[in-house]
């Protein structure tokens, strides 16, 4: 089995500050990891390779820095590394991140299956696995909860949505996003991570895929943020003191009033 | 696609807003009524018509009539056996060729599991601009284009999204970011079914079954949602949060530290790796309010928190913060809670005897 993880490195989300005067991402100084939710979908590759053997490739697009997220995810146990970097895929938008990995993976390829996180937690769209699998004509199952088990040309996977667990059997190739409950991350091993410092990440650049130039980077991007502001603080914080029986008594009244009034009892 | 011509505009022109609308077992989706509110503000702006979508096995007439009633101009009801659980090819594929011959301007999905996996998939393929989980939309006076408001970076921004040269620009749209449009009565429209022919059908996706949730409230559904952080402690407290979530009629989430340890099962979890939500009230319970939490809950419309740290960060997203011991706040405000439904249901039932 050949399987292809798809991977992106953010920064680590609970150092992210936003500086008030621009309301942009101050980046400096702001450590940047493999984006936590991939860390499933590798996992789920080290389970299947372990049970189906096989061969497990990491494939990135970011800029030369993101090499380190690649590492990370060889010191977990990744067979090899690749990256997609070229300045001119910078700025690039789902839909173009999706358009630049599918030629990426048809380059690399033929791989049996592709494992996304469920989206990244920056640009939280989880946008970019459904539309690699559209770009490549492969079949997708989205918010995957379960390590999958193979049948003949075929993966069964349990899907997580609203309202329960749908079972489905996909047939293979398949671009499956995975979501948390599928796995529990292992931490990378001495061994793993001596590894990673010497393993060779592969570069890809546009030139080395069959892309349109003019369908790359930010002017090939179909959608561009125009404005970037800090939300709105509408709510005031009542604090209501419960410390002691009186106090207690008389917070839970008024929330019951503040309920009332907005008609949510 | 590489080799084709790019969709944009210029070439003919694109009119017309389209949500795709959800149903499940042929009932339609209550997404599909907000996404109507939303066509509509947006349809009458551009002076456009708006047409819902719907894909399924069957619809009922009174269901099609129904989304006249609520806002739209036209109803397209794409009618098949193989439709009647969503898969994201014979989908996609039927609404590819739908928007390519009938091209329409903006198209505008549910930010739903079924949304986030089918938008993406139409827009690879008709080369449209998307935009993820949008929770305010507006049309741009001079150009007429669509603009898209986004909470980024775990909600700590908003971003503003354009998209300049593509069609058509799609969204799909935060679940609960606005109310359902209501019914109108007399309102009339176009209704048009379709039987799409076999070569769109074609899906190598078989559903072999389907588990429901256990819970009686599921967390997207749920008007109020009570979530147990960390400080309830152990797994048996849970009880004492449930017991305040039925004196609310609410369903129960759980931050991520409650469902790492075990206390509660990872379909609850509300945040970055779990759920985002929006109901009409969020009440946190020993809910610390990690950037990761807020970024899943922030934009409810109300939110009360209760914890014993003054210097929480849940308090900084809240209406109402009661400081203090849980344990010693949840069976009063429980109790006050039961009392204050049970008043307000026997009044209601002396209102409907009264002549």
């Amino acid at each position: 089995m050949r399987i292809a993880v798809l991977i992106k490195q953010v920064p680590e989300s609970s150092s992210v500050r936003i500086d008030p005067e621009t309301g942009t991402m101050v980046r400096s100084g702001v450590e940047a990891v493999v984006n936590p939710l991939d860390l499933y979908a590798i996992e789920v590759a080290l389970m299947i390779r372990e049970r189906n053997g096989g061969e497990i490739v990491a494939l990135s697009m970011g800029p030369p820095a993101a090499e380190s997220a690649l590492r990370e995810a060889v010191s977990m146990g990744i067979d090899a590394a690749v990256l997609a970097a070229d300045r001119r895929f910078a700025g690039s938008d789902t839909w173009c991140t999706g358009y630049v990995l599918a030629a990426a993976l048809r380059k690399l390829g033929p791989f049996d299956l592709i494992l996304c996180g469920e989206r990244a937690t920056d640009g939280d769209t989880g946008q970019v696995g459904p539309g690699v699998a559209a770009f490549l004509d492969l079949p997708v199952a989205t918010y995957v909860s379960n390590v999958p088990d193979f049948g003949p040309g075929l993966c069964r996977v349990d899907r997580l949505t609203e309202d329960g667990y749908e079972h489905l059997e996909v047939q293979l190739p398949a671009v499956l996003t995975v979501v948390k409950e599928a796995a529990s991350p292992r931490l990378p091993t001495l061994r793993g991570k001596q590894r990673a410092r010497n393993a060779e990440i592969a570069i890809l650049r546009a030139e080395d895929l069959d892309v349109d130039l003019d369908r790359i980077g930010l002017k090939g991007s179909p959608t561009r943020v125009v404005r970037t502001f800090q939300p709105k603080v509408t709510r005031q914080c009542r604090r209501l003191p419960a410390r002691d029986d009186a106090e207690i008594e008389l917070a839970a009244d008024q929330v019951i009033e503040f309920l009332r009034q907005r008609n949510l009892l | 696609m590489p080799g084709t011509e790019k969709t944009t505009i210029g070439e003919t022109a694109f009119q017309g807003v389209w949500v795709l609308g959800e149903q499940r077992d042929g009932r339609v989706l209550r997404i599909t009524h907000e996404l109507i509110a939303r066509g509509r503000t947006l349809a009458d702006k551009c002076n456009a018509r708006l047409t819902a979508v719907l894909v399924g096995r069957d619809f009922e007439r009174a269901a099609l009539d129904d989304l006249i009633a609520r806002g739209a101009d036209a109803v397209l009801a794409v009618k098949a056996p193989e439709l009647a659980h969503f898969r994201v090819e014979p989908v996609a594929t039927c609404l590819v060729h739908l928007i390519e011959m009938r091209r329409p301007a903006i198209v505008l999905a549910g930010a739903t599991s079924t949304g986030r996996t089918l938008a993406p998939y139409i827009a690879a393929r008709t080369e449209a601009g998307l935009t993820a989980d949008c929770t305010e939309l507006d049309i741009e006076a001079e150009s007429g284009g669509l603009i898209q408001i986004r909470p980024a970076i775990g909600g700590n921004i908003m971003a503003s999204i354009r998209t300049p040269d593509h069609r058509p620009q799609m969204a799909t749209v935060r679940p609960r970011s606005t109310r359902p449009a209501k019914p109108v009565p007399g309102r009339t429209g176009r209704i048009e079914t379709l039987k799409p022919p076999r070569q769109w059908l074609h899906s190598r996706t078989r559903r072999t079954g389907f588990t429901p949730s256990p819970d009686e409230h599921g967390l997207h559904e749920a008007e109020v949602v009570v979530v147990a952080g960390r400080g309830i402690g152990k797994a048996e407290n849970l009880d004492t949060v449930r017991a305040l979530a039925d004196s609310l009629d609410a369903a129960l989430g759980a931050s991520r530290e409650v469902v790492d340890r075990g206390w509660h099962s990872y379909p609850h979890q509300v945040g970055l790796s779990g759920k985002t939500i929006t109901p009409r009230l969020y009440v946190g319970v020993g809910v610390s309010g990690a950037i990761q939490h807020l970024a899943g809950m922030q934009t409810s419309e109300h939110v009360i928190a209760i914890n014993n740290d003054p210097d929480a960060p849940i308090f900084q997203v809240a209406d109402i913060g009661i400081v203090g011991d849980l344990f010693d706040v949840l069976p009063v405000l429980t109790r006050k809670l039961q009392q204050a439904r049970h008043r307000a249901r026997a009044a209601l039932s002396v209102k409907a005897r009264e002549p």
